[in-house]
Parts: structure tokens; C-alpha cells; sequence
């Protein structure tokens, strides 16, 4: 929470960079107390590693100190804001009790997995069998989700390839031209 | 930063064991928290440390983008592959207890295996996005 206003109030991009690198590490400690291991692990490898690179990246190439524009402080955007969050906040009155066992996920389909999947898949981590065998075409579009959002980025970006650049003999060295 | 001498010693240490605690995470997903998305990223990690110590013309000499771009396409086909392959063998798709005679065997060949697929095109994705990010330069 105070890492997340921080980073909305702080302005040096190099500072939220790494306030988004501490929250996705924040973020992925609550996923391990809440026993969601392998989402954790995600979140703390691309949140907090890849994320931030790319986004090192990004301030390299652009510029370091957000601009300050002179925001006019909208009556209308806080009523919005407002009442999507008491909604919000009044759904989740209607939610079962946190573990409770007689919730609706944990009666419909989460026993069978959890019973006979070891059985049927033969593998103890629940987890990767539903991922990969219960919910495999899911997974598929999720691969192909990534293969179509890297192809998006190289059509735009282009794909970095380091050409030998002939203005590059005027500098000292080949490390020269590197980010690091 | 190159010439950091305890990072480039530190660091050429650490690459090796990342990229082999990646391949844990992939291989041993069945056992442990894991998988092909977490070690992918990981992988890619152990590129990334390397490119920033010895600069993005060294790493794309050990690994050109043409590669990667190759082997992100190919970690998909590769999984659909294995949807294909259980489907000819008379299952449905991406049922993969048919790929081998014992039932269990089967369905985690088929997980391993399709894993794997994932595991090469997250390492392959993340490794261009970030070649692609890192190969602009400042105009």
C-alpha cells in the first residue's frame, strides 16, 4: 500500500522502477503466506526481475524525470473512483469466509482434482497437472499469447540486432556505444 | 562494466548456476513449484546478467536474435506438436496418457514435454523483448 502511493507520487522513473520491483517482491511474499508458491515464484521472476529491466531499458532510451503537468483535481474522476470502490468493497461482503471449505470454488470441481489427480496424472504437484493437462489449451493460448505479443514487439521495435555502425570507429572501443 | 573485476568474477560464477537452477525449475515442475513460465524467465535472467556485464554485442554473438526468434516459434510448435501427436494417437487433443502404454507415464511425458515447449518460448520471447529494448539506441 505505501509503496503503491509512493509510487504514484514519486517522479524520478529510475526511484518507481525499483518501488514496482520492491511492490511485485511485496506481492510475491503474499502469494507464498497465502500458499500460492508457483505464482509466486512467476511474480517474483518477472515482476520483480524482467519488468524491471525492460522498463531499466526503456528509461535509458527515453528520459528519467517524469514531466509535471498541472492537473486539474476532477470532482467527476473521484465519484467514479469512489463508487467502483464501494461496489467493490460491497461484493466482497457476499464472498465466503477466507478458507472456508464450504465455498463454492472449493465444492464443484476442486475435489475431483485434488482427489484423483495424483492417481490419475501421477505427478504430486497439483498445480502443474491442472495447469498442463486439465486446462492444456489454455496454456496453449497463453504460449501463443507470448509468441503473439513478442511478434507485436519486434514488428514495432524492431529486434535489436547490434549492426556494426560505421560512426562507431570514432569512439573508443566496441563496448563503447553499450547500455549498462 | 566491464572493468568491475568482482562483477565480472562474481557474475561469471552465477551465470552457470542460474541457468541450471532454471533447469530445475523446468524439470522438476512436477515435484516442486515450477515450471516452463518461471524457468524461462530465469533462463533468460542468466542472458541478461551476461549482456550487462560484457554488452549486448557478446551476448547476441552467443545468441543471435535470428535464434531466438526461431526458438520462441518453435517452443509453441513444439507444444502443439504434442496436442497433434495425442490426438493421432487416437486420443483427444493434448490428451496425453495415448503417448505411452502406461497411463500415468504417459500423461507426464506429455507434461514434460509440453513444458519444455513453454519453458523455450518464454526463454526465447523474453530474451528478443529484451534484445529489442536494450539493441535502441538514444536517438
Amino acid at each position: 500500500m505505501v509503496v503503491g502511493i509512493a509510487i504514484v507520487r514519486v517522479r524520478n522513473l529510475l526511484a518507481v522502477t525499483m518501488l514496482t520491483g520492491i511492490y511485485s517482491l511485496l506481492v510475491a511474499i503474499l502469494f507464498v503466506l497465502l500458499d500460492a508458491v508457483d505464482v509466486a515464484l512467476t511474480e517474483a521472476a518477472v515482476g520483480a526481475g524482467l519488468l524491471v529491466i525492460l522498463m531499466l531499458a526503456t528509461i535509458s532510451l527515453t528520459t528519467r524525470k517524469e514531466k509535471v503537468h498541472a492537473t486539474r483535481q476532477s470532482i467527476m474522476a473521484l465519484v467514479v473512483v469512489s463508487v467502483t470502490g464501494a461496489a467493490l468493497i460491497y461484493a466482497t461482503l457476499d464472498m465466503p469466509r477466507f478458507g472456508d471449505p464450504e465455498a463454492p470454488a472449493h465444492v464443484h470441481l476442486s475435489p475431483r482434482f485434488t482427489q484423483e489427480s495424483p492417481t490419475e496424472i501421477g505427478i504430486p504437484n497439483m498445480v502443474t497437472s491442472v495447469l498442463a493437462t486439465y486446462r492444456g489449451i489454455d496454456t496453449l493460448g497463453e504460449a501463443v499469447v507470448i509468441y503473439a505479443a513478442a511478434v507485436g514487439v519486434l514488428l514495432v521495435l524492431g529486434t535489436g540486432t547490434v549492426r556494426r555502425r560505421r560512426n562507431r570507429k570514432d569512439e573508443d572501443g566496441p563496448e563503447a556505444g553499450e547500455k549498462s | 562494466m566491464n572493468q568491475y573485476i568482482v562483477l565480472r568474477v562474481v557474475s561469471k560464477l552465477m551465470i552457470p548456476v542460474i541457468m541450471i537452477f532454471a533447469l530445475y525449475v523446468q524439470f522438476h515442475g512436477e515435484y516442486s513449484p515450477g515450471g516452463g513460465f518461471q524457468a524461462g524467465i530465469v533462463f533468460t535472467a542468466a542472458f541478461i546478467v551476461y549482456t550487462l556485464l560484457f554488452g549486448l554485442e557478446a551476448a547476441q554473438k552467443a545468441v543471435p536474435p535470428v535464434a531466438a526468434h526461431i526458438l520462441a516459434a518453435f517452443g509453441v510448435l513444439l507444444f502443439i506438436a504434442f496436442g497433434y501427436a495425442s490426438l493421432f494417437l487416437g486420443g483427444n487433443f493434448l490428451e496425453y496418457k495415448v503417448l505411452l502404454p502406461n497411463d500415468q507415464a504417459g500423461e507426464t511425458f506429455g507434461i514434460i514435454g509440453i513444458e519444455l515447449g513453454v519453458g523455450i518460448t518464454v526463454a526465447a520471447v523474453a530474451l528478443s523483448l529484451f534484445y529489442s529494448f536494450a539493441g535502441r539506441e538514444r536517438r
